[in-house]
């Protein structure tokens, strides 16, 4: 806790009360046959569409995260984690609520914007212009990527179509490229179980050196080990709903009993 | 120390107590924080999405590549498939049919493999844009760039992609004795109106498919009576000769015929003037400008929205 209060807390991100609605198509109805579909549109009634099932991923959420914080979430599957990171960093539009932010948080994801079909080489490219890197930093950081990554351990695979990795070397390139960039608010979603040993060791420490230069850090995992190691406050979240928010060992503690660890 | 935090309080066990009893809002007025996620204005949309040209341009020369890159012939389809699709349709509309309608061979078989060409131009423009958004939705929740950028990458990949129709098209004008000339110049600024007129199209079908992706399953069927009716494999003033005057007005002043008629116009030396509706250009111009602008500007207005899919 010494480490917030020297940098005055100062707040990075404010979550006002956000609720997160997700609607899914064609799920009503019970029977997934055209018939049933037509005659959900044909009931339609005033309001909601029939067809649309809602979603109330995240309910109510509010808090405040400050500079140099590490905040881990935890929660069981489904709790509404991820869907709370990317609402904070703007990408998922509130149903109501609003959350505030210093800068722009990213996500260290880069996964959907690579294409399978092309090679490494120009997938590093590609998820670092998809990042919002200009060519001369990808060019200047180009080497340091692809040895991060350590996909040229075994042979010249970085101009091999990406479909050609194995599960394991596709993750590693792909933190690679996505740790290659500096971020405000940084936000991590089970990102660091990728990976040989290792690739996990050095892609911890990346995370570390990333933590050092970000404002604030987000952490979701499954790993408390990892959250005990990283962080020095944690949300819990459950069904949606906040159901604690304080100093890592403590809330911990009480996630553990509950979960029966 | 661990109490929960619905009242918009702070958890941690050093209370600021400057900032003691701020609303959310006001807390992040006092430290310059924004709303995360919000709608730039339509000039700094504009700036941003310029400042992804990079991306933008290689996102779609990347959909390009990965399209064949698992066929044995690689990238040679990107010729073979509109070289076939024109012995398609002449094939059909040529021979079977006989469309031609008077038209002499010299002239009918470019007329028809220009028609084809520059319709699916954009078609595959349109049918991309729908899908631009609700096929990247994965995309779009884990990166921050203006939304913009898929649309318009999606229209740049089929330029690219008629750039290698040109190829096939340039070969078959010479082939029936249309020989390069200064008017061929006049197709550029044809197909740089119609990129316009295909981007702003694309950018409204993005917004309407990311709210109802059904539109995908649907456009297939527009889209083809779309091209029926703008004289693809007929000469529309010809074809309606005993029909009331305003149909066949309608049908040629349709952007896609206009822009059809401008490049038949520029390399077919047989299909001069007198086939081209009276002020043509400017029409042309029209219709680009109109629906890039509206296009860019009804998709900027839903810009924060689309994460939600």
């Amino acid at each position: 806790m010494a480490e917030e209060s020297s940098q005055g807390h100062i707040p990075t991100v404010i979550a006002d009360d956000v609720h997160i609605v997700y609607r899914v198509n064609g799920t009503g109805g019970g029977k997934g046959s055209a018939t049933a579909a037509l005659s959900r549109i044909m009931r339609r009634g005033k309001g909601e569409p029939r067809g649309v099932r809602k979603v109330h991923a995240v309910r109510g959420v509010t808090f405040t995260a400050y500079r140099g914080q590490a905040i881990g979430l935890i929660g069981t599957n489904g709790s509404g984690k991820s869907t709370l990171l990317r609402a904070i960093a703007g990408l998922l539009p509130t149903e109501h609520g609003s959350v505030y932010t210093d800068g722009q948080p990213s996500l260290l994801g880069v996964n959907a914007a690579l294409m399978s079909d092309l090679t490494g080489e120009r997938n590093v490219v590609l998820g670092g212009l998809a990042m919002g890197m200009s060519r001369e930093e990808i060019r200047a950081r180009y080497k340091d990527i692809v040895d991060f990554s350590g996909i040229n351990e075994k042979g010249d695979f970085i101009t091999l179509p990406m479909r050609t990795y194995s599960s394991g070397m596709a993750a590693r390139l792909r933190f690679s490229i996505a740790a290659a960039k500096n971020h405000d608010v940084l936000m991590i979603d089970e990102a660091l179980a990728t990976g040989d040993r290792k690739f996990r060791v050095r892609s911890e420490e990346r995370i570390r050196e990333l933590r050092k230069e970000a404002g604030t850090v987000f952490l979701v995992s499954h790993n408390n080990k990892t959250i005990r190691d990283t962080c020095d406050r944690v949300l819990w979240l459950e069904k949606g709903e906040l159901l604690m928010d304080g100093p890592t060992e403590e809330v911990l503690k009480a996630y553990e009993r509950e979960t029966g660890k | 120390m661990s109490d929960t935090t619905h009242d918009g309080g702070i958890a941690l066990s050093s209370p600021p107590s400057a900032d003691e009893g701020l609303s959310a809002s006001q807390l992040a007025d006092k430290y310059g924080l924004t709303v995360s996620g919000a709608r730039p204005g339509l000039f700094a949309y504009i700036r941003q999405l310029w400042g992804r040209r990079h991306f933008i341009l290689a996102f779609s020369r990347a959909k390009l590549t990965a399209q064949y890159s698992q066929a044995k012939l690689g990238q040679l389809w990107q010729v073979a498939t509109p070289l076939l699709n024109a012995v398609v349709y002449f094939l059909i509309f040529g021979i079977i049919l006989g469309t031609a309608r008077g038209m002499s061979k010299e002239v009918f078989i470019p007329f028809l493999v220009t028609g084809v060409f520059v319709f699916t131009f954009t078609q595959s423009s349109v049918m991309a844009g729908v899908r631009s958004i609700s096929g990247n939705i994965g995309l779009v929740r884990a990166l921050h760039f203006p939304r913009a950028s898929l649309p318009v990458s999606f229209s740049l990949q089929q330029l690219q992609q008629l750039m290698y129709s040109m190829i096939v098209l340039l070969a078959v004008t010479v082939a029936f004795g249309s020989y390069p000339a200064l008017s061929w110049l006049l197709v550029i600024p044809a197909l740089a109106m119609q990129f316009l007129f295909n981007t702003g199209l694309a950018l409204v079908m993005a917004r309407l498919g990311s709210k109802t992706p059904d539109l995908a399953q649907l456009m297939p069927f527009v889209m083809r009576t779309w091209m029926y009716a703008s004289g693809v494999m007929f000469s529309i003033p010809v074809m309606l000769a005993d029909k009331p005057q305003w149909i066949a007005d309608v049908l040629q002043y349709n952007p896609a015929a206009i822009y059809m008629d401008l490049v038949r116009f520029a390399l077919i030396d047989g299909y001069g003037s007198e086939n081209l509706p009276q002020h043509v250009w400017a029409v042309g111009l029209a219709w680009s400008l109109v629906v890039g602008v509206v296009g860019f500007v009804y998709f900027w207005k839903a810009e924060e929205r689309y994460g939600r899919g």
